[in-house]
């Protein structure tokens, strides 16, 4: 066999395996959206929405989960995403080198890889515990802990995106920092912060361990935020475990809608940061 | 402290010429005079004792090797060194009289009264016109119909009102980069600035928006006081009235451009404007 032909053997053979690679994790993907679609289908109904979570045997829907989930989401994205994105700020405009944001950057790191457990356990130890009972503000802080690294490293990597040339062009006119920042690389770097909110939202809103620690869980609706509050995630994890039929219908179904929204949620993002690059050619 | 909106410039009284034999060749009366400037990035020297004087409503260009220290020296004229860690500058640079490298200048202010336009155009994520208002916001003071007039007086100045009057609301960035880098300096302008500096203005154009950029500069010789850093050796021919030869730090040699093209004084301006290096 001469050189070129064996060139040409080895490049198929790496072509093979790699499509090989992305078949395999394709084809996990499709089975684990199949079981849901095919499971959670079944289980699709208004009182989903309508009815609170039933006693085994008996007829409920989601309401309160839905309800719950969707509060403690907004409250954790409300609570800390101006933490991330003003630290992110920090670390990329004004102590891009200095020890302290060596420092932040790093603690940054280990905590967006840190299991999200660990938090729920944490804000059980600092909040759950000297309350005394469990809660859903207790709940959103620890959402809110997860949504910090998130927030944190996308702005920080957004801002270093921007041209150079284009604060110094802003300090050339006379600006100070906090001017330039807020005028021209906030909107310079819009669409990647905006993407890195909805991120956050999207890694918070299916986390299920930092939930069992401090809201728990509650069979009834309840918009005390200073009580335990029902919420997908645990829902989900509670009636997939019991023996009962139905109960594990509504957890399938539960998945099903946290997927669906996730999804909708990245394609909105997407919508929405095409829909802004497209009216830079016309809107003010 | 940004002070407020100065008079235009056509309502100042312009000083005679003088007849000093240093700035006879040159268009206006001095604007910067550089007296035993000296630069350090941490512990390297980078500009060697520069002393000069530059005319008002002049177009002076620094020509010379890449390091040689002309941006450098731009930089100086504008304090935005002092952006960056470890950088100083000793020595005397005054601008209309003042020395602006003491402690007590507000470098704010300072960059205000002195324009700058980088090498790469950088239009704001904004509008044409929020591009050009940017700088009168800052400073405040004008609004409403006055900061029309001002965006529009920019813009024309600049040679590109033509080109984006119907679209003034669309995005900076949606221009081109010919029209980006005239939008930038129609945005350095705006304010009125004392002096106007350009760092290799025309490095990252095509040769037609080259020749706007240049054609926008000639314009502008009437009122401003222009400081160009360029590598094209055609270019300072053409467009400056004053050219600076810069070499290792050092100040070799400024005069008419015509004088410095044509016969130089000193062997290495020379060498650099024969191509024998550089």
């Amino acid at each position: 066999m001469n050189r070129r032909a064996l060139r040409k053997a080895k490049n198929g053979v790496f072509l093979a395996l790699s499509l090989i690679a992305t078949m395999t994790g394709l084809a996990c993907l499709a089975a684990i959206l199949w079981t849901l679609l095919s499971h959670g289908l079944a289980g699709m109904s208004w009182h989903l929405f309508t009815a609170m979570t039933p006693p085994p045997g008996g007829q409920g829907g989601l309401l309160n989960a839905l309800y719950g989930s969707a509060v403690m989401t907004l409250l954790g994205i409300l609570i800390g995403s101006p933490i991330g994105v003003l630290a992110g700020t920090y670390l990329a405009e004004y102590g891009r080198k200095s020890r302290l944001s060596t420092a932040i950057r790093f603690i940054n790191d280990v905590l967006l890889s840190a299991p999200s457990i660990i938090i729920g356990l944490f804000i059980y130890e600092i909040v759950v515990v000297r309350m005394g009972h469990f809660s859903a503000i207790a709940g959103a802080l620890s959402l809110a802990v997860l949504a910090i690294p998130v927030t944190l490293r996308t702005t920080e990597d957004m801002l270093n995106l921007v041209p150079i040339g284009m604060k110094d062009s802003s300090a050339a006119l006379g600006a100070y920092p906090w001017r330039t920042t807020i005028s021209v690389l906030y909107p310079a770097a819009r669409s990647g912060i905006v993407t890195g909110l909805l991120l956050a939202i999207a890694r918070i809103s299916g986390e299920t361990a930092p939930l069992l620690f401090t809201a728990l869980n509650n069979q009834f609706w309840s918009t005390n935020l200073n009580a335990p509050m029902a919420n997908l995630p645990v829902v989900i994890f509670q009636f997939a475990l019991s023996p009962y039929k139905d109960w594990q219908d509504l957890a399938w179904a539960g998945a099903l809608i946290i997927t669906v929204s996730i999804l909708v949620l990245s394609i909105s993002a997407r919508v929405l940061l095409a829909l802004l690059q497209s009216g830079r050619g016309s809107g003010r | 402290m940004i002070p407020s909106i100065k008079p235009p410039k056509h309502l100042k009284m312009r000083v005679p010429q003088t007849s000093a034999a240093e700035t006879s060749l040159q268009s206006g009366p001095p604007k910067i005079e550089i007296r035993g400037l000296n630069f350090y990035y941490g512990d390297m020297r980078s500009l060697h004792d520069i002393n000069m004087t530059l005319a008002d409503r002049s177009i002076t260009a620094f020509i010379g090797p890449s390091g040689c220290g002309k941006s450098t020296l731009l930089r100086v004229l504008n304090r935005m060194y002092a952006l960056y860690p470890n950088q100083r500058a000793e020595g005397e640079v005054l601008i209309g009289g003042r020395d602006i490298l003491g402690p007590t200048v507000d470098v704010a202010e300072l960059r205000y009264r002195v324009g700058m336009v980088f090498q790469k155009p950088t239009p704001f994520p904004m509008s044409v016109f929020d591009n050009v208002a940017f700088g009168l916001r800052l400073a405040g003071g004008v609004r409403g119909a006055d900061l029309k007039i001002r965006v529009e007086s920019a813009l024309r100045d600049a040679a590109i009102w033509d080109e984006v009057k119907d679209k003034l609301h669309a995005d900076g960035r949606s221009l081109s980069g010919g029209q980006q880098q005239r939008l930038c300096v129609a945005r350095a302008i705006a304010v009125q600035p004392d002096v106007l500096l350009l760092d290799e203005p025309t490095a990252a154009l095509d040769p037609i928006s080259t020749l706007r950029v240049e054609e926008t500069l000639q314009a502008l010789r009437e009122k401003y006081c222009i400081v160009v850093v360029t590598h094209n050796l055609q270019q300072a021919a053409r467009v400056s009235n004053v050219t600076g030869f810069m070499f290792m730090g050092e100040l070799v040699e400024i005069g008419p451009s015509n004088q410095i093209f044509t016969s130089p004084q000193d062997r290495r301006t020379d060498d650099y404007i024969t191509g024998r290096f550089g």
